[in-house]
């Protein structure tokens, strides 16, 4: 098999053994990268020499034994909206194209500790906000199953990296959708943990209630071992939770008996695509020959959560990027006559349209006047859809549907009607919402040979039921060569 | 003037509270400190970073709005305003405005006509900016993030006070309480104490209130006192030439002693305040505020009282040893010392004030230690020094806190009560003032002040001023 092929754990066991270097991995995976990228664009910022040096180190902690996780030594990726010190950190934006942060976020401190050779940093929709990693100042990224199609977004470029065999693992972030929508189009495995279960200190924010860090990987037994590693009660993080259950690998067991599993009627209705809802049901059918106990019910609600994204994301999205105003860092315009056209000129020229229109929808809803028709109405909509939620958690272990309406769009498509493009976001969108975890895996491919995610969604703090339902799906095949 | 005008006056006071830490990150809030040296990532705004609400900000905004007799909001939020300046590393503050922390209160102050309630609205907890430096020199503008993140309280009064008086009378209260609460230092000067004035006149006897403006930038009592009887003028005189009132802020001149207008209430911004997500909700327990009010310190009013009842001291004195609470402190040690109330008082009220006013000082300033003080007290009662040296003595103790007993010895002040030694040098200045002698002698009883005078000269003042006065009058008899 070839290096590149094997999974996370594989390789880290490997280099355990001594079997293959630190430094092995890491020139391979870059190697990959030089021949893909100039395709794929899963990149923002490659360090190949960080990444070397870093490989070298870590193999010395390794023979010294201070390192001993199961991942120490596998090179991986990071979306790069979670600031590295030292290194350059965008959000695939103009207004930070030359932004190197001070220091680490903490999720990528706990990868950095857990021995991850960081070779680069992943490319995105601008700041998270969009669902095909196009809106990026940086070049689109192709999807590396099918190069004329998007990879979603907007961890696009995580997604699309470790689906090019760039990387062994990826992280990425998911206000609403954005882990797992990528990871269903690029037929990879994504999580979207508990709203503060991985510390936010260091991920650039966009909508900082419903924004949550996850990991995107090749298989659910890297996914769970990665989130192993990055989550933890982090005390700069105010929002964040402090949990005894964080051993996400104990949960990957081959067993569904029992187990009961809701499918939402609302989630197979009209806007689905007919191949990803046959194979969706299909997948739901595997489940139940494993034992599980399978059912359809009627979640509500579902085409309010949208418009309660949208208000709510954008109201705080205003707000989070007001402090990209040219002063301190970032974009400042070449040319302006005082304080406020050098604020005005520099996020004119520093923000693309997608980002202006969500800093224009949300500065209106947060205005005077409007505050409780729009911001509050949307709250207490957030507040209803978790209700809904919660009455089917006390029936249904784990939630089960698509990752997304259809498979991945072609390049180009989407961005012409952002509310189309939205509305995709309706299979995803009210997880975050309700703060909820839930992860994608690949279920099969539509007849262009285009991968099928399925969304398991979970109760709060419940990851390990769906990371159970989810290893037991990949183990009778998960649909991969259907 | 034909008609008569009431003016009304409500405060909103900015207090710097005395934490050592700042309100939502670990950076020190000590004051001064070379440019962007107090900073880290979350006080300057850089992206990714998160607030941490430091509890004690919580604490010290509990107890002062325990003392000023508020409601607390047992679940308070914190909420963004957004604006856009270059001080505010995050283009918005995280301040309090849907579920402030006290709410419902008042203070009462002392006016020609009484006592009064002043109603406090609400007192919330919020960020200070940075402070921009413009160097005219360079043509540019300049940014230290030091104070970007103190922590703060605003305290919001109801527009209950009526003339420049009563707002001073409800600021020193203020001032008085929170200093004793230890909660901040409130000096007016140096910043960590700012009042904003909102004014507004109607006819007497009227209960509709007038257009207000907010007057800002009052660095002192004075500028305060100076700037409501500027503007109730100025409105008055609007309203006389039948002209509006504008709602709006201004800035006062001190120097000119005249205010311009800053921004109009059509201008004003839109500051979308929403709850910042990025904190939690602030839950206070039945226990808390319990624990707060059990540490709650002894306040000036009963303390001035206990001082009446416990040392016999009159309320005037009581009023001014209560008035700060480092004095207060200084007295009540002293006084544990030396069991000398009255003279402790005495020293504190007369030498010490004197030395104050001298040197430009507020009572806060006093730094001798209280067993210097009960040490000079004792000598004195001893018999070791005079009244005259022991206040020299005292000028060095609260100049350069030395040591009485130490000092005494050294300069050799120790009081001469030999009889001897006097009587030798009493009869040395009688043989050389002979004229003053004779003078006493011819019925000039004046003439033996000088001849005492000229004794404890010559004995350096050191001499038991008593026993001096029986010998002179001793030998002029004879």
């Amino acid at each position: 098999m070839e290096l590149l092929e094997l999974s996370a754990l594989t390789l880290g066991g490997k280099i355990k053994k001594r079997e293959i270097s630190v430094a092995e991995a890491t020139r391979e995976a870059l190697k990959r990268i030089e021949e893909q990228e100039p395709e794929i664009n899963a990149f923002v910022t490659v360090d190949g020499e960080g990444a070397l040096r870093q490989a070298e180190e870590i193999q010395k902690g390794i023979d010294r034994g201070s390192f001993t996780g199961p991942l120490a030594g596998v090179p991986a990726a990071v979306k790069d909206n979670l600031c590295t010190k030292g290194l350059r950190t965008t959000c695939s934006s103009k207004i930070l194209y030359n932004f190197v942060p001070t220091y680490t976020a903490e999720a990528v401190w706990n990868l950095e500790k857990a021995g991850a050779v960081i070779l680069g940093k992943t490319n995105m929709d601008e700041f998270a906000m969009g669902s095909t990693t196009e809106t990026s100042a940086f070049g689109v990224t192709r999807n590396p199953r099918s190069r004329e199609h998007v990879p979603g977004g907007s961890s696009g470029g995580s997604c699309a990296a470790v689906a090019a065999g760039e990387c062994f693992y990826a992280l990425g972030s998911d206000t609403g959708g954005s882990i797992r929508q990528p990871s269903s189009f690029c037929g990879v495995v994504g999580i979207k943990p508990t709203y503060g279960t991985v510390s936010r200190y260091g991920l650039i924010a966009y909508g900082s209630s419903l924004d949550q860090v996850g990991p995107v990987a090749r298989d659910v037994s890297d996914c769970a071992a990665v989130l192993e590693t990055i989550a933890s009660h982090d005390t700069k993080d105010s929002t964040s939770i402090p949990r005894k259950d964080l051993d996400f690998t104990a949960a990957l067991t081959d067993d569904v008996k029992g187990m009961k599993i809701g499918i939402p009627r609302d989630y197979l209705g009209e806007g689905l695509d007919d191949e990803v809802r046959r194979a969706v049901v299909r997948a739901a059918d595997v489940l139940k020959d494993r034992g599980a106990v399978v059912e359809e019910f009627d979640l509500s609600l579902v085409e309010y959560a949208i418009p309660a994204y949208y208000v709510i994301a954008s109201a705080e999205a205003s707000s989070n990027l007001a402090r990209f105003d040219g002063i301190k860092y970032g974009l400042r315009a070449q040319e302006y006559e005082g304080l406020h056209q050098m604020y005005k000129k520099s996020r004119s020229e520093g923000f693309g349209p997608e980002v202006k229109r969500r800093i224009m929808l949300g500065s209106f809803v947060l205005s005077s006047g409007y505050y409780d028709a729009y911001y509050l109405k949307a709250l207490r909509t957030k507040a209803l859809i978790r209700q809904a939620f919660d009455r089917a958690f006390n029936v249904y272990d784990v939630i089960l549907g698509p990752a997304a309406p259809t498979t991945a769009p072609r390049l180009g498509e989407s961005l012409q009607d952002p509310l189309k493009m939205y509305l995709g976001d309706i299979y995803t969108i009210s997880v975050n919402l309700a703060g909820l975890p839930a992860m994608t895996v690949p279920c099969g491919q539509d007849e262009k040979g285009l991968p099928i995610g399925l969304q398991l969604i979970g109760d709060c703090f419940q990851e390990k039921k769906i990371i159970r339902a989810a290893y037991t799906f990949e183990q009778t095949g998960g649909g991969q060569d259907r | 003037m034909s008609r008569q005008y009431e003016t009304v006056i409500g405060l909103e006071v900015h207090v710097e509270l005395a934490t050592k830490t700042k309100i939502f990150c670990g950076c020190s809030t000590e004051f001064g400190g070379a440019p962007n040296t107090h900073t880290c990532p979350v006080c300057t705004g850089m992206p990714g970073s998160l607030p941490v609400l430091n509890r004690q900000v919580v604490e010290y905004a509990m107890a002062v709005g325990l003392a000023a007799n508020c409601q607390i909001n047992q679940y308070c939020r914190f909420d963004r305003k957004n604006y856009f300046y270059p001080d505010n590393p995050q283009n918005y503050q995280i301040s309090q405005l849907y579920l402030p922390i006290c709410h419902d209160g008042w203070v009462e102050i002392d006016t020609a006509a009484g006592k009064k309630k002043i109603g406090i609205h609400e007192i919330h907890m919020e960020e200070d900016a940075g402070k921009l430096i413009h160097d005219e020199w360079e043509d540019c503008s300049l940014v230290d993030y030091n104070r970007s993140g103190v922590p703060l309280i605003e305290i919001v009064s109801e527009p209950d006070m009526r003339n420049a008086d009563e707002v001073i009378a409800y600021l020193d209260k203020l001032r008085m309480m929170i200093q004793y609460l230890g909660a901040s230092d409130c000096k007016l000067q140096e910043g960590s104490m700012r009042a904003d004035v909102n004014l507004s006149v109607r006819e007497a006897g009227t209960d509709r209130l007038g257009t207000r403006t907010e007057m800002k930038n009052l660095n002192s009592f004075k500028a305060i006192a100076r700037a409501i009887e500027g503007e109730r003028r100025r409105q008055i005189e609007l309203i006389e030439d039948g002209k509006k009132v504008i709602q709006e802020t201004r800035r006062w001149d001190d120097n000119k002693e005249s205010s311009h207008a800053m921004r109009s209430k059509e201008d004003a911004q839109d500051y979308r305040y929403f709850p910042d997500p990025d904190l939690t909700p602030v839950v206070i327990s039945d226990q808390w505020i319990q624990d707060v009010k059990s540490r709650q310190p002894e306040l000036q009013p009963e303390k001035m009282a206990r001082y009446q009842r416990e040392f016999r001291i009159p309320e005037y004195d009581a009023r001014i040893l209560t008035s700060d609470r480092h004095l207060a402190d200084l007295f009540e040690e002293t006084v544990k010392l030396c069991g000398e109330p009255k003279e402790v008082s005495n020293w504190l009220m007369v030498e010490a004030m004197r030395l104050l006013k001298e040197r430009e000082q507020e009572p806060e300033d006093i730094r001798f230690s209280p067993a210097h003080l009960a040490g000079l007290i004792r000598l004195i009662q001893e018999g070791t020094v005079n009244r005259t040296v022991a206040k020299s003595v005292f000028e060095e103790i609260f100049s350069r806190d030395v040591d009485p007993d130490q000092y005494v010895e050294e300069k050799g002040l120790k009081m001469v009560n030999d009889e001897e030694a006097l009587l030798k040098t009493v009869q040395e200045v009688l043989e050389a003032n002979p004229q003053s002698v004779a003078d006493y002698r011819g019925g000039k009883e004046k003439a033996m002040g000088f001849l005492v005078g000229q004794t404890m000269r010559a004995m350096k003042g050191k001499a038991d001023p008593g026993m001096v006065n029986r010998i002179v009058k001793q030998l002029l008899t004879k």
